[in-house]
């Protein structure tokens, strides 16, 4: 809540000395707002420049909110979001003109006079604190020392308050100045969410792609060590296999075992990678990873691909999985005897279609099969819906964006 | 026989040669990247090559681009790719100027010593070696009707010759008699209206014309 801020805000400048850097700070920061207000100051003593000087204004909105950005920033070491730029004749009529515009009529020049009064009661303050010393400087018999007789300890009392105490109102008209100037001239709270949302979508988008690079790298790690080496193992005893011929049959059997095992491992080792990333999609991209899945698939697939536009290589990959998972579900739960894949970008859109001729009765709200895949669409702000009635069939369509 | 070995991966490239000359192969040649390769062919004219699809500098499809190469300038010489995965582009590719002498197999494939050595041999001796996953890429991709008359049984049938295998070698893997496997054969060649042919690597042709790779 402001309110509360603002009242955090006004408690700890009470608590500051008057000759801290804060104050010195808070200061240099006021005084600064001086010089943009005295046009309007001198218009509000002259009616007839009121209207010559709103025009201006309204001219000059965007510059002078440039310069009180820059100056919070410079001075106050507060950082006001630029709001978005607009052009034309929408400038008139949006919020955000008329709100800077107030800042700049109103606000700044109330701010800066309070400011302006605060740096008179600090001159002011001096004089009268130091009262006794201009008494002293003025000869015997002036008009001034009868004058202050008898008020003099009190004018000196007020003097050393107004030094030690201006700063406070000064703290407080800086931090109302921020806060003022945070919702004047910063974007509404509709853009400042609007913003909040491109900037949490673009860090998601960076994560997926991280996750992404991370599993092309131990794809890549996978395959050039591990692989290989299991790969010449397997080799080696085949051969072993094939050439030893004078070796007793249990050493013979303990070969042959050793090099199914290793077989074993080598086909092990390749789902798992093509579980991480394929390597087929990272080189010859998702029209020719499809293929691939569908002629491992249990049951017959049907496929066809239209990939004309270019499609992130993240979504290409969230694609990918999303066929491979659907398809081991259909395999799974469907009992169906085909399964038709139609993969088409059009429009910045990737559409899959998975349909088969199951039973049906899918529910994308309890299969955690589908839950995963919709989670998986959703990384990358996609959809997926399902129609599944009871006895079938079941078609399954998820919508990616091409690009990121 | 002589043979040349392309691979970049020293392990594999080692193994490779081992296996070559422990089954009679005379491996003139074994280097790490495609230029190399076509250099070692010009000099060498070997009987078969092994390659890999992926070698520096480009780690794309320098071993299919050079298998090209050697099929052209060099009809008599074999080759038989090696590939992480399979793409059919490549397959296409590789078989689209004549598929005698010319083989595609998973890398992985090599571990199974015994396969391994009677794909290349058939490829050396002008066969055709297709890995079973190409051929079930291949077969995903075409869904023109007459596939669609295929019983499964003929569809197995019609994967197995498609790579490369004879008569007798798809009766032992279907665990069925020779006569069921020719007429198996008889009935898929009258459905896809392909002409009857004698050698095996004719009918890997035949059978990859109709599937639209040659």
């Amino acid at each position: 809540m402001p309110s509360t801020t603002l009242r955090r805000a006004l408690v700890r400048s009470l608590r500051r000395a008057p000759w801290s850097p804060e104050v010195r700070r808070d200061v240099r920061f006021t005084a600064a707002g001086i010089p943009q207000a005295l046009p309007i100051w001198l218009a509000v003593t002259d009616s007839k420049l009121l209207f010559p000087l709103l025009a201006v204004l309204l001219l000059l909105t965007r510059p002078l909110t440039a310069l009180q950005r820059g100056r919070l920033r410079a001075l106050y070491g507060v950082e006001i979001p630029r709001p978005r730029p607009l052009s034309g004749r929408r400038m008139l009529l949006l919020g955000m003109t008329w709100r800077q515009t107030l800042h700049h009529l109103l606000v700044g020049p109330l701010l800066a006079a309070a400011a302006l009064a605060v740096l008179y009661a600090w001159g002011a303050g001096l004089v009268l604190a130091t009262l006794y010393g201009w008494i002293w400087l003025m000869p015997p018999g002036t008009a001034l020392r009868s004058d202050l007789a008898g008020q003099d300890v009190w004018l000196t009392l007020i003097g050393v308050v107004l030094l030690l105490g201006a700063h406070w109102p000064m703290a407080s008209i800086a931090r109302l100045e921020a806060w003022a100037a945070k919702w004047l001239l910063g974007p509404d709270r509709a853009e400042a969410l609007e913003r909040r949302v491109e900037e949490i979508a673009e860090s998601r988008a960076g994560l997926v792609d991280a996750v992404d690079a991370e599993r092309r790298r131990i794809e890549r790690d996978l395959h050039d060590g591990a692989q290989q080496r299991l790969t010449s193992l397997a080799m080696n005893l085949g051969l072993a296999r094939r050439t030893l011929k004078d070796v007793p049959p249990e050493v013979m059997q303990v070969i042959v075992d050793a090099h199914e095992e290793a077989q074993a491992a080598i086909d092990e080792l390749r789902d798992l990678v093509r579980g991480l990333h394929p390597a087929v999609l990272e080189d010859r991209g998702l029209d020719a990873a499809l293929s691939g899945i569908a002629a491992r698939a249990p049951l017959p697939v049907r496929l066809d691909v239209d990939l004309s536009e270019p499609i992130a290589p993240t979504v290409e990959a969230v694609a990918y999985f999303t066929v491979s998972e659907a398809l081991t579900n259909v395999a799974k739960h469907a009992r169906a005897g085909r399964v038709d894949l139609s993969v088409r970008a059009a429009g910045g859109r990737l559409r899959l279609v998975i349909s088969d001729d199951g039973v049906g009765g899918a529910d994308a709200a309890r299969g955690t099969g589908l839950t995963g895949l919709r989670k998986r669409a959703a990384s990358v702000d996609g959809t997926l819906s399902v129609l599944s009635p009871l006895g079938g069939p079941t078609t399954i369509t998820v919508e990616l964006p091409c690009a990121l | 026989m002589r043979a040349v070995i392309a691979e970049d991966s020293v392990l594999l490239r080692v193994g490779l040669v081992k296996v070559l000359e422990a089954v009679g192969f005379e491996v003139a040649a074994a280097v790490g990247d495609a230029t190399e390769l076509l250099a070692a062919v010009e000099e060498h004219r070997p009987k078969v090559v092994v390659a890999d699809v992926r070698m520096p500098p480009g780690f794309h499809d320098e071993g299919v681009k050079a298998a090209m190469v050697i099929r052209r300038q060099w009809p008599d010489t074999a080759v038989l790719l090696l590939s992480q995965f399979v793409e059919e582009r490549y397959a296409a590719d590789l078989l689209s100027t004549n598929t005698s002498g010319v083989g595609y197999l998973l890398k992985q494939r090599v571990a199974n010593v015994d396969d391994f050595v009677e794909a290349l041999q058939r490829v050396a001796e002008g066969g055709t070696a297709l890995d079973p996953e190409v051929v079930a890429q291949l077969l995903v991709r075409r869904h023109r009707d007459p596939l669609e008359k295929l019983t499964p049984r003929e569809r197995d049938v019609l994967a197995l010759m498609a790579e490369g295998r004879s008569n007798a070698a798809i009766a032992a893997s279907l665990v069925v008699s020779d006569s069921a496997v020719a007429k198996h054969i008889n009935s898929i060649l009258t459905k896809l209206d392909l002409p009857p042919a004698e050698d095996s690597h004719r009918r890997v042709m035949a059978v990859l014309r109709f599937l639209e790779v040659g």
